[in-house]
């Protein structure tokens, strides 16, 4: 059966359409804390020139931005920050973790650095290197536009599924009783005192202590 | 005033064997105990032209292999503005209420070094109009630049809600 169509018509599946749209127009929120940060502007600037494929148009608003570029070390102090945005991104959206401080903490195996932004937000990419060079970020976009470009639904309903936490592995030697407050990702604060969550005593002491209901 | 000449007015004001010196790379250092520490920062500011207060720091002596019973050290580093003299004040407190008195009265830019000490090594400066934790979160509950706080913390940087994709 032919279908008969006038010459400036083709048709596509919904889906190939919505993959193809957001995977040439990527809009990143530089989520910038470090040493990789100022990689990621080269990778901006006009030698390397993220705009060819889409994706210069930085925005400093999660509201407009589609893609996560973790670039530098997270501290503790951060790291509810950086889920209070990843929440207030819009579907759908993707995560770069850029770097090996990003990806792992990096050489930074210390108490208030993050050892990998993926234990707690999603991560799509990850791009080796302290710091990686531009062309290591581009590869990256680019891998990414591939993934988006075969996985992606029209309706973002890949997502969905995927209720699992993905990272490593979570069966960390931790002593409890030395854990602090959570940060609430919704609102970027801390809970604790008169919060009910943690108690201090004179001088900062803490005398009762919760553990958030994800943890336990 | 050069740090030599503090020094001796030191001496004076605060009687000869409260105070004792040392050298270290032509950097003058003044040890004081802490009950004199308000009258010597004092006159160092008011009489001997030490107008600028460049830092405050602490040290934990715990481990170190001259330790004496003391185990925190806090430095005062002064600056002469005019004259372009230094001095180091140096003053000792110990576990398990260390305090001092707060030098805020005499230098404003006292404020924030006494916040980051109070924040790193959990000694306290009676009198600071707000001594609350500079660096770490306010719910921290341990002092990370004391020697027997484990360098990886102690599980602070796990816990963390975990976001899934489902959650966007
Ligand atoms: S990976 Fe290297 S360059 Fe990047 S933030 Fe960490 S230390 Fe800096």
């Amino acid at each position: 059966m032919a279908v008969s169509l006038p010459e400036n018509v083709f048709t596509a599946k919904l889906d190939a359409l919505a993959n193809w749209v957001r995977t040439n127009s990527l809009w990143p929120m530089p989520f910038a804390t470090a040493c990789c940060g100022i990689e990621l502007m080269a990778t901006g600037a006009s030698r390397h020139d993220l705009a060819r494929f889409g994706a210069e148009v930085m925005r400093f608003s999660p509201r407009q931005c589609d893609l996560m570029i973790v670039a530098g070390r997270v501290v503790m102090k951060m790291l509810p920050v950086l889920q209070r945005i990843w929440q207030q991104m819009p579907e759908p959206k993707w995560c770069i973790s850029m770097g090996a401080c990003a990806s792992t903490g990096g050489v930074f195996d210390t108490y208030a650095v993050v050892q990998g932004v993926d234990r707690f937000i999603p991560v799509d990419m990850y791009v080796p290197g302290c710091p990686p060079r531009p062309e290591q970020l581009i590869q990256a976009v680019i891998d990414l536009q591939e993934k988006i470009r075969q996985t992606g639904k029209f309706f973002s309903d890949e997502f969905d599924k995927r209720t699992q936490y993905t990272g490593p592995s979570q069966s960390l030697p931790r002593p409890l009783d030395a854990v602090v407050a959570p940060g609430d990702y919704t609102t970027a604060t801390r809970q604790w005192e008169g919060t009910g969550k943690v108690q201090f005593g004179e001088r900062g002491v803490r005398t009762s202590l919760e553990i958030h209901p994800a943890r336990k | 005033m050069t740090a030599q000449e503090a020094i001796n007015k030191l001496k004076e004001v605060s009687g000869n064997g409260s105070i004792s010196t040392s050298e270290f790379r032509d950097n003058t250092r003044v040890h004081v105990s802490k009950d004199i520490l308000m009258k010597v920062l004092t006159c160092l500011k008011n009489d001997c032209g030490f107008d600028f207060l460049v830092d405050i720091t602490a040290i934990d002596y715990m481990g170190y292999p001259t330790a004496t019973t003391d185990r925190f050290a806090v430095v005062y580093c002064l600056l002469n503005t005019s004259e372009g003299s230094r001095i180091v004040v140096k003053t000792m407190v110990n576990d398990p209420d260390p305090v001092l008195p707060s030098s805020y009265s005499l230098w404003k830019g006292a404020d924030w070094p006494e916040r980051e000490v109070y924040d790193m090594y959990g000694i306290r400066f009676e009198g600071h109009p707000d001594l609350r934790r500079i660096l770490m979160p306010q719910e921290f509950t341990s002092y990370p630049l004391r020697k027997d706080y484990p360098l990886r913390g102690m599980g602070e940087r796990h816990n963390f809600p975990v976001l899934t994709r489902a959650e966007g």
